[in-house]
């Protein structure tokens, strides 16, 4: 009697633990999100004040620029995150971008290096391989160790399309998170590397391009020469739920300007 | 009486829908991967992608040619057995023949642990102190190579080879050791001319885990060896076959001959588990059989 009872109860909390796996979705209005790892910090800040505001919860997966294309594209998610603009044949696919904001892409070396101040043609000879000694370029006399993202990041794919080195540079670690670029270079003297201004860290010293340190003022106003669009990708033709639809229009609203900024990337307003 | 025979059906019902599901995901993943890889491999041409050098996916004339991951997982693992084995297999003929019980059960408690340390911490510590380490050891301007990539790889196949290895003496009959000993032998003679090689085929088998595990390793090896496609050289950065598809699986844009290119990379080396695999299989089964 006493295992039957054990028995029904099991039965019983096993059919309560998948009932309340079903009842997650449905219950609460959300916003799904996916895409550019580079964009979390900023979808995040924006998804908190949004649900603060409305109670409509935003979710992020962090996947990558073209897996959030493609979520986007199979209806996977409402809101598709991009740190590039779209590629031809993707709009062609029937999606659209907009601009939600502006990132610097900071090149970074180790602190201990003397080097402060490169023109956006030395960065790009750098890369291509043209210069390989920091003694070239008046640092020390040490070979120059180039670390970049792995082809298809959208940092990568802003660096090199910006600096014109797309497909030439000479990589010597291709590293696939900013995170680890950042470790790299912090542990490496002799490294240099790229990275969304909006994380590089006190562990590693971002160049000035041709005079312009990279910062939030320099980004907006141009004259620092190393940035992307963050874009918003979305189904052409195809609404938006409600709660989607509220929350494209808050973060492309100006109300959003100041969490934008303070995320660490550049509003477009 | 009914009701029960009807209650262990329903049962056995029950138990041979988990059993295939198992089956089910097998099937479905290499269906799958023959699926999606195939189409790839058909426009690049079996050859050009197996023996091509050059590897740009997203070039504007891009080659998809995988030699060097081929090379480098061969490499990569090969360099791995070179110095896992050995320690893998004293270490396991030590905690088996040699150590008293609780040098034993220190030893075996700390492998176990070796074994659960998941493969992102070995990477992590081989990017802040192996990379830098070897760099510093070697005067190479990175340390990030296939080097670090096989150290890495080395220790993380050790628990493996050791469990097995130990598993494997463990089951040789006390009798034969005995009868070495009775007729003179010494300890040490003995562990290795009878204990050994009448252990020999677990061994081997144990050698073709640690294949199967350096092989499929991907995340730790992504953060150690620098993912630049060059051909394998000691002290320069490589790319192997499991972190060319996980480096560019995330960014490359659906249905693109590059996402594809990517699944038949992952078919390459699918194919190549499944052979360590059979050769597992028949190395238990000729143990199974003396």
């Amino acid at each position: 009697m006493k295992t039957k009872m054990k028995k029904m109860l099991a039965v019983f909390a096993s059919l309560l633990l998948i009932a309340s796996a079903f009842t997650g979705c449905g219950q609460k209005q959300q916003v799904a999100t996916d895409g550019s790892t580079s964009m979390s910090k900023v979808i995040g800040s924006l998804g908190e004040t949004f649900e603060a505001d409305t109670g409509i919860s935003v979710t992020y997966n962090a996947t990558g620029s073209g897996a959030g294309i493609q979520a986007v594209l199979e209806g996977r998610c409402d809101i598709g995150l991009s740190s590039r603009k779209l590629k031809e044949e993707e709009k062609e696919q029937g999606l659209q971008e907009t601009v939600l904001a502006y990132d610097g892409i900071a090149v970074i070396v180790n602190p201990a290096n003397p080097v402060t101040d490169l023109t956006l043609e030395t960065v790009a000879r750098i890369y291509r391989g043209e210069i390989t000694n920091w003694n070239e370029i008046g640092g020390n006399d040490a070979k120059i160790v180039l670390i970049g993202r792995e082809a298809g990041s959208g940092t990568r794919d802003g660096f090199e399309s910006i600096t014109g080195t797309k497909d030439a540079c000479q990589y010597r670690q291709e590293l696939t998170a900013t995170g680890d670029v950042i470790t790299t270079v912090a542990s490496n003297q002799n490294a240099v590397g790229y990275a969304s201004l909006a994380s590089v860290k006190e562990t590693v010293k971002p160049l000035r391009i041709g005079g312009v340190a990279p910062s939030e003022a320099s980004v907006k106003d141009g004259s620092y020469a190393i940035q992307r669009p963050f874009v918003l990708v979305t189904k052409k033709g195809t609404a938006l739920s409600e709660s989607a639809q509220k929350f494209f229009d808050y973060a492309t609203s100006q109300k959003a300007d100041a969490i934008i900024s303070a995320a660490g990337v550049v509003p477009v307003h | 009486m009914k009701k029960k025979q009807l209650f262990e059906n329903a049962v056995q019902a029950i138990f041979l829908l988990l059993g295939l599901v198992t089956v089910g995901c097998v099937l479905l993943i290499t269906v799958y991967l023959i699926v999606s890889g195939i189409p790839a491999i058909r426009e690049i041409g079996l050859f050009n992608f197996l023996f091509g050098k050059e590897w740009a996916s997203t070039a504007e004339e891009p080659k998809y040619g995988i030699l060097p991951f081929i090379l480098t997982s061969v490499y990569g693992t090969a360099g791995a057995i070179l110095i896992g084995v050995p320690v893998g297999f004293f270490t396991g003929v030590f905690v088996s023949k040699i150590a008293g019980k609780r040098t034993r059960a220190v030893i075996e408690s700390a492998v176990n642990l070796l074994a659960g340390i998941p493969s992102v911490v070995y990477g992590l510590v081989g990017m802040l102190v192996l990379v830098p380490g070897i760099s510093k050891i070697f005067h190479v301007p990175d340390g990030a190579s296939l080097l670090a990539a096989i150290f890495v790889l080395s220790v993380m196949i050790l628990p493996g080879i050791i469990k097995v290895s130990v598993t494997a003496l463990d089951a040789v009959p006390k009798e034969y050791e005995d009868a070495s000993l009775a007729l003179g032998a010494t300890p040490d003679e003995t562990f290795f001319r009878v204990s050994v090689p009448a252990a020999r085929s677990g061994i081997a088998a144990a050698v073709v885990l640690g294949v199967g595990r350096a092989v499929g390793e991907a995340m730790a090896v992504m953060m150690v060896a620098g993912n630049v496609a060059n051909m394998p050289s000691l002290f320069e950065s490589v790319r192997f076959l499991t972190t060319a598809v996980a480096s560019e699986m995330a960014y490359s844009s659906p249905g693109s001959l590059q996402r594809n290119a990517l699944f038949s990379i992952a078919l390459v080396l699918f194919l190549f588990i499944m052979l360590i695999n059979a050769t597992l299989n028949c190395f238990l089964k000729r143990n199974r059989e003396k």
